[in-house]
């Protein structure tokens, strides 16, 4: 709701006023953070905001902090941009792929404010970005659902086919395969990224069609809770989901924005910020793992074990051999796939069920 | 593949569109158009769904559900029947309203869970293979939203009550020269659509996706405004049209996981497609359109000094 920041900046007015009457201003830094969807989506923002209210718990006084959220990707976002630039925040968090173009055409007007925009590729002097590497996790709950599975078939709730989607179901494959070849995936796009409704049918329909296991790259708990009144297993999306799955959550990718956004906010507040493009994952603690319940002892600890491998560079989910859908190697046995094929990803690799949407 | 789950799934997709159907139904036969209807099941489903955390009861959560609905509706009935407001407006402006109220009251109930409603199981007939799964293995509100549509299309066709409602959505002046209270009908038939919206609401919240998130309603709420129109006011065709529109949506899922290669935004498309082309046909004949359509519907009544 854009009223609440809009209380929080009479009153922050108010405070400030009090303050000034005193005589002891105090010198903090706004900071700004422009949100896709709703706080309570318990998905995708729901973690951007634990990492602002993280901000606010580490800097304490010496920062203040706006939010606005469910804004629309596009020219909207653009002038809610312009006007938490234009409002004395010093550094803004724009956190929604469809941000890119807005945040550095907004960034070109105010060289003297920070911004950081997750998951884009453009960068520019003010003008950072940021991402997780989520197939790290993928490839974790892969290895997981190759051994608990028992119909050898995996259900994924899909939200569009753009590379980072394609990525996680690669890498879930390639998890699940390493330890059962006989995996498969089929996949059902919903095309949208929330609409509990539709995502819990999509789940049902994958669990009737045999499948055992449920994934998804969508933002609601829904799937995961079908899972659970279903008798199946799934994973949670974004945030630990085990309160909507107690029987049936074997883990959740979580991810963790907190330590980035207090490091930068830092950063920009003491001078040292550098505009730079960073893609994190367990290692530097952008990408967790939700504990590893509702499974047998062997396979808790294998799944440990290969979170830690990952963690330390000793496995890449996308080692070769790794064949796509015609059979047609794309990464040589002993390399593994570059960052242009990570980042571009557009097809599906052996074993995923159905043709990809072009 | 079994048959059976899949027509499962497509009774619980059709049944929130079917209530908050009957429920508009009613309100356009009585003249008037409350395209509110997204933000009385938002107001609806977070409603229930609060009840249903803090009492633990499911009677009670529905009851409260449906109830919110009616009093989102009777702010909509106070705001075009008494104060004369335009019914367009005025029902858009119901819907941000309640997609805003719904999401501040549901702030404290993000990220609870809930046991989903039990199923009711009728005696022995619950145990007859296949059948007994198909009929009698559901919920309450999923006989509810048969009863309901049963006792309305009676209602409308075959009761004097009926008749008169309809009198007053075909022409409120004549209605109101014979005698009957125009604005008590349309209260009353404003209140009815608020209760069914609630009812469609609070089977979301607490049957079809057991949880509490934002806007979950995700658009039901003009899927069953569109039914109305789909269904040409007549409470039979309304009642295929949800199971139509449940069915597409559902089987749409099913295609990807066979591994079909439709586009997924093309059967995404299909309902809507579907809805466009009935408009073309019903719309091509004129008589058909003209005899179910309520002549008054949007139209504002004065009532005469």
């Amino acid at each position: 709701m854009r009223i609440k920041s809009f209380l929080r900046e009479i009153l922050a007015v108010f405070t400030i006023a009090t303050i000034s009457c005193v005589g002891v201003a105090n010198a903090e830094t706004k900071v700004g953070f422009v949100y896709v969807g709703p706080i309570g989506d318990h998905g995708w923002t729901y973690r951007h905001n634990v990492g602002r209210l993280a901000v606010e718990k580490a800097l304490g006084t010496q920062v203040k902090t706006t939010f606005v959220e469910s804004v629309k990707e596009g020219p909207d976002s653009e002038r809610v941009i312009r006007q938490l630039a234009s409002t004395g925040h010093k550094v803004i968090y724009t956190t929604s792929f469809g941000f890119m173009n807005p945040t550095l055409k907004v960034a070109k007007k105010f060289p003297n404010v920070r911004f950081e925009h997750a998951t884009g590729y453009k960068q520019s002097k003010n003008v950072g970005t940021y991402s997780a590497r989520f197939y790290e996790g993928r490839y974790i709950a892969g290895v997981i659902a190759g051994k608990v599975s028992k119909t050898n078939k995996i259900g994924y709730v899909a939200s569009f086919p753009i590379p980072e989607v394609v990525r996680g179901i690669n890498a879930f494959l390639l998890g699940a395969r390493s330890v059962n070849p006989e995996m498969t995936i089929s996949v059902v796009w919903v095309n949208s990224w929330y609409d509990p409704g539709k995502e819990g049918d999509a789940a049902k329909a994958l669990i009737d069609q045999g499948a055992d296991i449920i994934s998804q790259h969508t933002d609601s708990p829904a799937p995961l809770q079908v899972a659970e009144n279903r008798g199946v297993k799934g994973f949670g999306q974004a945030s630990d989901m085990i309160k909507f799955a107690p029987k049936a959550q074997l883990s959740a990718i979580v991810n963790n924005w907190d330590n980035y956004y207090v490091e930068r906010t830092k950063a920009a507040i003491d001078g040292s910020w550098k505009s730079q493009d960073v893609w994190y994952g367990l290692k530097e603690g952008m990408v967790k793992m939700a504990p590893y319940t509702n499974m047998p002892d062997d396979v808790q600890a294998l799944a440990k074990k290969t979170e830690d491998a990952i963690r330390n560079g000793e496995l890449h989910p996308f080692s070769g051999p790794i064949k796509d859908q015609t059979g047609k190697i794309v990464v040589e046995a002993g390399k593994v796939a570059d960052a242009g094929m990570l980042l571009g990803m557009n097809f599906y690799v052996e074993g995923v069920q159905g043709s990809l949407p072009k | 593949m079994d048959l059976l789950p899949v027509a499962l799934t497509i009774i619980t997709a059709s049944t929130p569109l079917l209530l908050a159907a009957t429920g508009e139904l009613v309100t356009e036969k009585a003249g008037v158009l409350n395209l509110g209807v997204e933000g009385m099941m938002l107001v609806g489903a977070i409603a229930a769904f609060a009840a249903a955390v803090s009492t633990g009861s499911g009677l009670i959560a529905i009851l409260v559900g449906a109830f919110s609905g009616v009093a989102v509706a009777a702010i909509f009935a106070v705001l075009t029947l008494t104060c004369l407001a335009n019914q367009v407006a005025t029902g858009l402006a119901l819907t941000i309203f309640g997609v805003g109220l719904s999401a501040l009251v549901g702030s404290n109930f993000v990220g609870i869970s809930l046991e989903p409603l039990p199923q009711l199981n009728i005696g022995v007939l619950s145990t007859i293979p296949i059948l007994g799964d198909l009929l009698f293995g559901h919920d309450v509100l999923v006989y509810l939203s048969f009863l309901m549509i049963l006792l309305v299309g009676y209602f409308l066709s075959k009761t004097r009550s009926g008749l008169i409602l309809r009198a007053v959505g075909e022409s409120h002046d004549s209605a109101h020269a014979l005698g009957y209270s125009v604005l008590t009908v349309r209260y009353l038939a404003v209140l009815f659509g608020g209760f069914m919206s609630g009812l469609a609401g609070s089977y979301l919240s607490l049957v079809y996706t057991p949880l509490w998130a934002e806007n979950m309603t995700a658009g039901r709420g003009w899927i069953a405004l569109a039914l109305v129109v789909f269904g040409t006011w007549r409470a039979g065709r309304i009642a295929f049209g949800a199971y139509l529109f449940g069915a597409i949506t559902i089987l749409q899922l099913h295609v990807q996981g066979w591994g079909i290669n439709i586009a997924s935004q093309f059967m995404t498309m299909l309902p809507y497609l579907a809805t466009v082309i009935v408009l073309v046909f019903i719309s091509s004949d004129k008589m058909k359109i003209r005899i179910n359509a309520p002549q008054s519907i949007g139209k504002v009544f004065y009532p005469p000094r």
